[in-house]
């Protein structure tokens, strides 16, 4: 069969195919092969991506911090990553006297599982997806909820006060962002009329799904780094509270999977908001030459990280109880809202075959105004009651001494 | 016996296993762990019975929110490192006779059940229309929309009754809240 450059991956798999059938193996045994060897190498080659993002991340960190970053081993200290990740290999892995020993070697497995497993579903480019089920989008959120287990289960098992105070705020965080998360799920959903990854890529062929709902991508994308536990929502293992939180008493490979999870983790949901709102692997040309949907797609998820990174390079960590309020009191009645907004509009469009980039861009208009407002009037309070205080406070003494006189 | 019917046979076991390792254990947090495996094997059923998205909603609803808020409950009210508990008092064999009846029944009742085959029935249609067939028929008229609507309209009210319990009794305990 001859090489064919609108459909290369699916060439390579009808050539894999015949040589596993040339070698005297059953169909049924070729697709199971096939199968597992695709598992096999989509896990693979995303951990060993890992390696140049924690690269990149420290590359760049550096330079917001105006550092030079790792710049000793290999070319711009590109494989830093490697020495580093050999020195936890060759490091002693250490198991807490009392600690839950079960549970404890489980949690960096699924917590590490959660996070490869995500890229089972995401559409890398077209006809290239590990798998096309179609319920993609609640796959997604459910093997996210692995990986709050993994975590749980890690700061429990470890029979350490700060392991455990680090796994309570993990349900706090992780739990309580889920439910914007999910709901601004929903929108692409929604718009694309389907749940599967691949369909709701294939449906922003004309427009990115940003330009219908930029409140839900906005908020989908600030749920999902809270969700990852990053800066600055690092509350998990905020070093200058609770030392680690739930990774202080794993070490060697063990921490390491912690590690490598959490900026595999990073990326994956960079990639989730490329597809969801971003288009994916959609570009001119695309479909035509899957390779540069491929490009396309990364391309996308590179920007997506590089905002992800930005972010933990300007922030301070949040406070726990602004981290709550954050999200009980914006982000779940926002997103709440602009699930309803979006369907009103969606149905409009439908209806009245109006334009629907107009509607929906002004429906998010309209909440976004409406926030504002609330948002203002609440913080206008807020400074009323601290003045009201604060005149209070001074007052008091003031009062004394005339009712003295 | 296909290796579909092989590999069922043997999740279902692991599943039961588990589901008698939730009684057995002596710690509540090991029995909360061991229901998470029971339910995840479910859900493993479900994905060799073709039904993927009833495997994923068990994942999200009973792994992700009902497992997790358990072993939270059971992490806050006791000491969650130690705490061992005896499993068994003087009526145990009572309980192993319900049991043992309860399965016996049970038994009994699916044995008489034309539809039971060695073989999973084949479906009718394929995944998606089904799954268009269980969203659609939710929200018919003629069909589930009132016992759904029943159940939003219970869930609601536990809502808002969980957020009165939580809700602080007077303004001095409100005021330490707020700073």
């Amino acid at each position: 069969m001859p090489f064919d450059l609108n459909d290369p991956f699916g060439w390579f798999g009808e050539w894999f195919r015949g040589l596993l059938e040339n070698l005297g193996l059953a169909p049924d045994a070729v697709t199971f092969v096939q199968n597992v060897l695709g598992a096999f190498v989509l896990g693979t080659i995303t951990l060993v991506a890992t390696f140049f993002l924690i690269w990149a991340e420290r590359k760049i960190v550096a330079r917001i911090q105006d550092r030079l970053g790792p710049n000793r081993v290999g070319p711009y200290g590109i494989f830093q990553t490697f020495a580093d990740a050999l020195k936890l290999v060759t490091k002693e892995l250490i198991t807490p006297t009392g600690a839950d020993i079960v549970p404890y070697n489980l949690a960096p497995l699924l917590t590490v599982m959660s996070v490869v497993g995500v890229w089972a579903v995401i559409p890398l480019a077209p006809r290239l997806t590990g798998s096309d089920i179609n319920v993609g989008v609640l796959y997604v959120v459910s093997i996210g909820a692995v990986g709050t287990l993994g975590i749980m289960l890690a700061g429990m098992s470890s029979n350490n006060k700060y392991a455990l105070l680090g796994a309570f705020r993990t349900v706090a965080q992780m739990l309580s962002y889920a439910v914007p998360m999910v709901m601004a799920l929903l929108v692409p959903v929604l718009l694309a009329g389907s749940m599967g990854m691949v369909q709701i890529t294939e449906a922003q062929h004309s427009y990115w799904f940003i330009l219908l709902a930029p409140f839900a991508a906005l908020i989908f994308f600030v749920s999902s780094i809270a969700e990852v536990g990053r800066a600055p929502f690092d509350l998990l293992e905020a070093e200058s509270e609770i030392v680690a939180g739930f990774n202080i008493e794993y070490s060697g490979l063990r921490f390491g999977m912690f590690f490598v999870a959490e900026f595999l983790h990073a990326f994956t949901i960079s990639a989730l908001t490329a597809t969801l709102f971003l288009g994916g692997w959609q570009g001119p040309g695309a479909i035509e030459y899957p390779l540069l949907g491929l490009l396309y797609f990364f391309i996308k998820t590179a920007g997506v990280y590089f905002v992800v990174i930005w972010i933990r390079g300007s922030f301070p960590r949040i406070r726990i109880d602004q981290m709550n309020s954050l999200n009980w009191k914006l982000f779940t009645p926002v997103a709440l809202t602009g699930l309803v907004f979006t369907a009103i509009a969606e149905k409009i469009a439908t209806e009245f075959s109006l334009n629907r980039i107009v509607l929906h861009l002004g429906s998010n208009v309209f909440l976004f105004l409406i926030v504002l407002t609330a948002l203002r009037s609440y913080a206008r309070a807020r400074r009323r009651e601290q003045e009201g205080l604060a005149l209070r406070g001074s007052d008091l003494p003031a009062a004394n001494t005339q009712t003295q006189s | 016996m296909t290796i579909v019917q092989l590999v069922f046979l043997l999740v279902a076991a692991g599943a039961l296993f588990a589901a008698l390792m939730v009684v057995l254990s002596k710690r509540l947090v090991h029995a909360a762990l061991w229901l998470i495996v029971v339910l995840a094997g479910i859900a493993v059923l479900f994905v060799l019975l073709n039904a993927g998205f009833l495997a994923v909603v068990q994942v999200a609803v009973y792994i992700d929110a009902i497992a997790i808020l358990i072993i939270i409950v059971v992490m806050l009210t006791q000491r969650a490192m130690g705490a061992t508990k005896i499993q068994v008092n003087r009526n145990w064999w009572l309980a192993l006779l319900t049991a043992v009846v309860l399965c016996v029944g049970l038994l009994a009742l699916f044995n008489q059940m034309p539809a039971l085959q060695s073989q999973a029935p084949t479906l009718e249609a394929d995944a998606e229309t089904l799954l268009d067939d269980l969203g659609v028929s939710l929200v018919d008229v003629n069909r589930f929309i009132l016992p759904f609507e029943v159940a939003s309209v219970l869930l609601l009210a536990a809502l808002i009754g969980s957020i009165m319990i939580a809700w602080p009794r007077d303004s001095a305990s409100e005021e330490e809240r707020e700073t």
